[in-house]
């Protein structure tokens, strides 16, 4: 029963939903969270976990997958073609010279070469989950640190590739040929071809990101089945993730490569809100396991060996790190969180240590030490980014934080527009023309095809989601504008604006007197009756065809606006009883009358006698 | 012939007898254009392109408006402060209104006993108008006394069929006439004008 797979559902999930909030209570972030969770519920302490923890392991990592392909998503094209001095720059010297640094110190302990190389290659890797869960829990993919963090990650995510092609060789070169492989299924193929099929599946990701993901999306998207588009979207991942590891490639890369291509198309949010859970419980899962996989056994019988060869790959990593960091002008504490942040060993590293046991150039016991190295140093380095955080960054430099903040708020925009229909396209192309820039949602997936083609920057999906509407920005920007048709939606739009960013402005199309109230019973103050102005202004010019002044009918047109809008006011208290609702009706017609017309008669001639002064003698 | 601008500025037209008679009494006149400001930018959304070049082609500009306040209704000022531009009216390069003619065609409550020295508001109207003054002066214009119609609430309709007369032959004459003589510039009142 206890191998049941409900039950194994119910302790994982347990597990985090105890730990994850204690931990965001007590200010540790959510993945220390989840590393106690399967550290406390692994084969040292409630042993509900054994062996099979690693293989969750495997299956999770697919979780950091995931979140590539969303990072992927919010870059596009043309900022990570900004970046590419930065990976190369930062991220390869930072490989380079960790890798170094580690294969000298143990050609000096007396390891031989292979065994030397294989381990400080994998120890040169640093965790994209942690480091990308960690930065973008407090906002800091933005800063300088996160931009650089995120350089690094990438290129080592690159770096992977020549890794476990240069691994075999290793094996080779230190005599012992075991033949064994990695799995890659094109592995009996000849070398050249081997990089033609290479080629071929990066080539073919590209091809359909650009023309065969969006057309299909869009045709899903007609159907209105939400769950077939969430389906696509993880076909899209999965599938490109089993054609890298088919030709041997990082499959973290190839659905980043996917993400990129797909930043620039209108199913970015939609696709962001519907793999987002799946990212997260993924992710948290990985942690878990390995929180799980940390062998306490083999720790307590080396405990200060393992321990300070940890302490010590951790202050070597953030050390070069430092200096990189310097290097690319790196403000003090900005340098501190970019390295200290990287300081740990990546969980690519789990991947390159089985392979390089697998070729026997590590031997069992060394690979179960380097595993519970990188296991630890991947649950301290929350705890380190905390003591970061709060002991020697409030210490250093804090002018510069205040300083760098305001770069971050250009990239988001401050109004959502919701609804692009003649009524929505309106206000879009109005705000654009005054210079402001709006992030556009809209659910008709041939309206959102047109106007991109047009040249908007519409985005598909139903923005009455909450999680759509914090892709695209709701937590950062100021005003929402609803200029959606019906009106049930905008009731559920508001309502969901209002339970989940209180902060926003609403401003709200109705499309007549009856919506108006219920919006005004929703508190809502900015409603915007559709037909109001429109049929004022054809009022005002009939007017003045007959004769009447321009001037004093723009003043009358402006008065009966103002009068009727107070009038709703009055009217919506007393909406639901009949009667008294026609005779208040009534009475506000007539008040407005007698309002207009004393405006429309008042003449300014009637006091000239003031300005004289016989008349003043007179008196 | 040369172009006269009438630049009326009246935001309650239509209850203004005088000065719809004055209005109807130039209205039609060749080389004469009546151009109604309240009526063309009711939302005070002035075309400034296309008022410079209206101004362009006119050789006699006139600011026909009641006195409000001792001045000139909002919409007028508006028109001035836009249509007027550094670098096209005055400043370098501000040559285009240089040495037209501009005045002022006044209605208003007070009679010219009232704007005196000795009268309830203490001056002449020519010295309330000196802001128009100035205006015309920084734009190298040359600017004339202006035209009063005062006492409006007891003008007896003989009285306005004759001065609205009075106005039609006065831009008549600036219209027809080459050089304007000098005297002109020293009147209190182009009321006093003697052809």
């Amino acid at each position: 029963m206890e191998n049941s797979f409900l039950f194994q559902a119910i302790i994982y999930l347990a597990a985090a939903i105890i730990c994850v909030p204690i931990a965001k209570k007590l200010g540790m972030g959510s993945v220390l969270g989840y590393l106690l969770a399967g550290i406390i519920i692994g084969p040292y302490v409630l042993e509900f976990i054994g062996e099979e923890g690693e293989s969750i392991m495997h299956f999770a990592e697919f979780g950091v997958v995931m979140m590539l392909f969303l990072i992927g998503l919010e870059l596009e094209p043309a900022k990570l073609w900004q970046m590419r001095a930065m990976i190369t720059r930062i991220g390869l010297s930072q490989v380079l010279i960790t890798t170094a640094a580690f294969f000298g110190i143990m050609i000096i302990f007396g390891f031989s070469w292979q065994i030397s190389l294989a381990v400080s290659m994998s120890l040169s890797l640093s965790s994209t989950a942690i480091v990308l869960q960690s930065l973008k829990e407090k906002n800091q993919m933005d800063s300088s640190a996160g931009k650089n963090s995120f350089a690094v990650l990438l290129m080592q995510d690159i770096a992977v590739i020549p890794m476990l092609a240069i691994i075999p060789l290793l094996a080779v070169a230190g005599d012992t040929l075991s033949k064994d492989h990695h799995g890659s299924p094109i592995e009996q193929f000849p070398g050249w071809t081997q990089t033609l099929f290479v080629v071929g599946a990066v080539g073919l990701v590209v091809v359909l990101g650009r023309f065969a993901f969006v057309p299909v999306l869009r045709m899903i998207a007609r159907t209105r089945l939400r769950e077939l588009f969430v389906a696509s979207a993880l076909l899209i991942v999965v599938g490109i993730a089993f054609l890298m590891e088919v030709v041997g490639l990082s499959p973290a890369l190839g659905t980043f490569l996917a993400g990129v291509i797909l930043a620039n198309s209108e199913f970015k949010h939609e696709l962001e809100s519907d793999l987002d859970p799946f990212k997260g419980l993924l992710l948290g899962l990985f942690f878990i396991a390995v929180g799980a996989s940390i062998n306490f056994g083999l720790i307590g019988e080396n405990a200060i060996m393992i321990i300070s060869i940890t302490l010590g790959i951790l202050f070597l990593k953030t050390l070069v790190l430092l200096g990189i960091g310097k290097f690319a002008k790196l403000g003090l504490d900005q340098n501190l969180i970019f390295a200290i942040g990287l300081s740990q060993v990546g969980e690519f590293s789990f991947v390159t240590y089985s392979f390089a046991s697998q070729l026997q150039i590590l031997d069992k016991p060394t690979n179960d030490i380097l595993m519970a190295i990188t296991a630890i140093s991947m649950t301290i380095t929350p705890l380190l980014i905390l003591l970061n955080e709060k002991l020697i960054l409030p210490n250093v430099g804090t002018l510069e934080k205040e300083e760098k903040e305001a770069d971050v708020v250009d990239e988001k925009h401050s109004v959502i527009i919701v609804g692009f229909s003649h009524f929505g396209s309106t206000i879009g192309r109005f705000l654009r023309a005054s210079g402001i820039k709006a992030t556009i949602l809209d659910n008709d997936s041939d309206r959102v095809d047109l106007l991109r083609k047009m040249g908007f920057k519409v985005y598909y999906g139903d923005a009455t989601r909450a999680d759509l509407l914090e892709a695209a920005g709701a937590h950062d920007a100021k005003i929402l504008i609803s200029a959606i048709d019906s009106p049930e939606t905008n009731f559920l739009l508001v309502e969901t604006a209002k339970k989940h960013f209180p902060h926003l402005e609403l401003m709200i199309r109705a499309k007549n007197r009856a919506d108006a109230y219920e919006l005004m019973e929703m508190e809502v103050v900015n409603i915007y009756r559709e037909h109001l102005d429109s049929s004022v202004r054809l009022a005002k010019d009939a007017l003045v065809k007959l004769g009447f002044r321009s001037h004093t009918v723009h003043r009358l047109g402006q008065n009966f606006i103002k009068y009727d809008e107070e009038a709703l006011k009055d009217l919506v208290k007393v909406k639901h009883n009949q009667k008294e609702y026609i005779s208040s009706i009534r009475r506000t017609i007539e008040m407005q009358e007698q309002l207009l017309s004393s405006e429309r008669l008042r003449k300014f001639t009637i006091n000239d006698h003031a300005w004289d002064s016989e008349a003043m003698k007179g008196k | 012939m040369k172009n006269v601008l009438v630049l009326l500025a009246h935001p309650k037209y239509e209850h203004s007898i005088i000065n719809q008679n004055m209005i109807n009494s130039i209205s039609g006149l060749e080389c004469i254009q009546v151009h109604d400001l309240y009526e063309i930018y009711p939302d005070f959304n002035i075309n400034v392109q296309s008022e410079q070049e209206l101004l362009f082609t006119s050789e006699i500009v006139v600011f026909h408006h009641p006195i409000y306040w001792y001045s000139a209704p909002p919409l007028l000022k508006q028109w001035i402060d836009l249509v007027l531009e550094f670098g096209w009216a005055y400043g370098p390069d501000g040559i285009y209104l240089k040495n037209k003619i501009v005045f002022n065609c006044v209605s208003s409550g007070g009679t010219d006993a009232a704007y005196s020295k000795q009268g309830k508001h203490g001056h002449t109207l020519r010295e309330f108008l000196l802001p128009f003054e100035q205006t015309a002066k920084l734009c190298q214009m040359q600017y004339l006394p202006p035209f009063h119609i005062g006492g409006t609430h007891k003008k007896s309709s003989i009285d306005l069929q004759k001065e609205s007369q009075d106005y039609r032959n006065l831009l008549k004459y600036f219209r027809d006439t080459k050089d304007i003589p000098d005297h002109l510039y020293q009147l209190d009142e182009l009321n006093n004008f003697k052809f």
